[in-house]
């Protein structure tokens, strides 16, 4: 069971005209696994997460969810199969309500809840991210971490199989980092698959069972976090070569 | 979700009475005022059909007048041969069909090209109608000869009205509903949820379009002789336009508080100064655009707020069910 891979990704590339962000990558998420994907800015991890959640349709390759090719599906497709996201810019409804935003998760996608049963499910969510009885609050009006706990309930409200977290944790201040980290820990305790790009490295040696390394486009390194940041491969792509 | 919460009932028995007393207006006179509340009606049922697609989408359409023209081409074609109510539902399929064709061709365009195009296509349908009637038959126009009268159109629109206005609520307390409010807030969180956000848009520029395809139908009476340029005349996409934007498109009920005061205005402007109407709605145009963006229903809304309002958590549980 925990053997099997949720999501694979063969050989996939993507090209913008001649810049190639994604170079003929290759990686795989086994079920319940999180696993991060990092690299340095300008690496193509958040074009990965484009083309595993349907934003972009990749030039070549194929992606699967257990099984099924999904590369080339659009994005409300692959949202009904399962893979929910949150953005790297923090995107959420402002004319909605709070726990509208966690509906709009529930409705459409891979779960297909609707009236009370939605209500209170977004209500038992909202709770989780630490948004309790705040659900009528405008969301206009608040906190950048609200924003981005409402995200991650939008995002778990369709009860994904796989959750890509597209640097959740960036612009946190320390303290609401450590309680970012914690709710990423516990999704991770109740079995949920997760891929999370990130660039705090904090949170990836602590919460991930395994990293995918990027840099221009390609992959560097996939392994157990310890031993995949101590390669120097991966040191020289952070921080450049020691002759340079 | 399908219980009727009390204030729905209120609002439902309210709006009851409320078309009861209207409908009572042609016993009252059947010269001016039923002739203005005739426009009243008109521009409440084009409106509210508009927004019914503009409102959540904010795709401004300029192709009223397209189907408004092919609603009142069905009539002044077939009433010789068919009856009037079967005409009626031929204009909601014929134009249903073409908002449908337009939809699934254009509404990847988007903001300003969707406008433009919109306006092309009502100006390319009136070209197409104009060419085939001056080849193919003998006149420019058609008659329509009914022995309908002013309060046989006002009625219609009136029925016609309530039908628009149950179906948008239908509509917004539906699951399209949600996927149109979440569409006008962020169209990539809509796919990334899992809504087919082509399919909702076409849906209801179809929905949006037949209702306004049948008002034309409606109206073609009142013509008695049809014929291109009043057919699809374009002035009434813009007024359409300028009047919902007036009233606002945040509810259902909204453009009506533009409609009532813009047909007055209108019609007071037309008969007063009927060398510069054109100047003078434009004008008013750019007035409502820079004093009230969110029109009449927004500012109702404001005032609200500015009084404070707590409710909305109860709000947004009623919202959803």
């Amino acid at each position: 069971m925990s053997s099997r891979s949720l999501l694979s990704v063969e050989t996939v590339r993507k090209a913008f005209g001649g810049l190639v962000a994604v170079n003929d990558v290759d990686f795989s998420v086994k079920e319940s696994e999180l696993i991060g994907l990092i690299g340095p800015n300008g690496s193509g991890k958040t074009t990965m997460m484009n083309l595993i959640s349907g934003a972009l349709k990749p030039t070549s390759g194929t992606i699967r969810l257990d099984g099924e090719v999904i590369s080339g599906m659009p994005a409300h497709q692959i949202a009904r199969r399962g893979v929910a996201r949150t953005f790297q810019l923090v995107r959420i409804l402002p004319s909605l309500s709070a726990i509208e935003n966690v509906i709009a998760g529930a409705v459409f996608g891979h779960v297909r809840a609707w009236g009370d049963d939605a209500y209170r499910e977004a209500e038992v969510l909202l709770d989780r991210v630490g948004l309790g009885r705040r659900g009528g609050a405008p969301t206009g009006s608040m906190t950048y971490i609200d924003q981005k706990r409402l995200e991650l309930a939008r995002a778990l409200a369709s009860n994904p199989r796989l959750l890509l977290l597209d640097e959740w944790l960036a612009g946190l201040n320390p303290s609401e980092l450590k309680i970012g980290i914690e709710l990423i820990r516990d999704l991770r305790e109740d079995g949920r698959t997760i891929i999370m790009v990130e660039h705090v490295m904090d949170a990836i040696r602590s919460l991930c069972d395994r990293c995918v390394v990027m840099s221009s486009g390609v992959k560097i390194a996939d392994g157990s976090v310890h031993e995949v940041l101590s390669r120097p491969e991966v040191v020289t792509a952070y921080l450049g070569a020691d002759d340079a | 979700m399908t219980r009727l919460s009390e204030k729905e009932l209120r609002i439902a028995v309210l709006a009851i009475v409320g078309f009861a007393a209207v409908a009572t207006i042609p016993l009252f006179d059947d010269g001016y005022y039923l002739s203005l509340s005739v426009n009243i009606a008109l521009y409440a049922v084009l409106c509210t059909a508009w927004t019914l697609f503009s409102g959540p989408t904010h795709y401004i359409s300029l192709a009223t007048a397209a189907f408004f023209g092919i609603g009142t081409y069905t009539v002044g074609l077939g009433i010789d041969v068919l009856p009037f109510p079967v005409l009626l539902v031929i204009a909601a399929i014929a134009s249903g069909l073409l908002a449908g064709l337009v939809g699934v061709a254009t509404l990847r365009l988007s903001g300003v090209y969707f406008v433009i195009f919109t306006l092309g296509l009502a100006e390319l349908v009136r070209q197409v109608v104009t060419w085939l009637q001056t080849n193919f038959t003998n006149g420019v126009g058609l008659y329509v000869f009914t022995d309908m009268g002013e309060k046989h159109i006002f009625w219609m629109l009136l029925a016609l009205a309530a039908v628009v206005y149950v179906t948008g609520w239908l509509i917004n307390r539906s699951r399209l509903g949600f996927a149109m409010r979440i569409i006008g807030n962020d169209e990539l969180v809509a796919r990334h949820v899992g809504i087919d956000v082509a399919r909702a848009k076409v849906i209801l520029f179809v929905v949006s379009g037949a209702f306004i395809g049948v008002t034309g139908a409606i109206l073609a009476p009142r013509f008695a002789y049809v014929e291109p340029p009043s057919a699809f005349n374009p002035v009434i996409s813009f007024q359409v336009v300028i009047m919902a934007l007036l009233g606002g498109t945040g509810r259902l009920w909204a453009p009506l508080l533009g409609v009532i005061p813009f047909t007055i205005l209108f019609d007071q402007i037309s008969s007063r100064f009927p060398n510069h109407t054109s100047l003078l709605i434009g004008v008013a145009f750019m007035a409502i655009v820079y004093f009230l963006p969110r029109g009449v229903s927004g500012l109702i809304e404001d005032l609200r707020k500015v009084r404070g309002d707590f409710g909305s958590a109860a709000k947004a549980k009623e919202a959803v069910r």
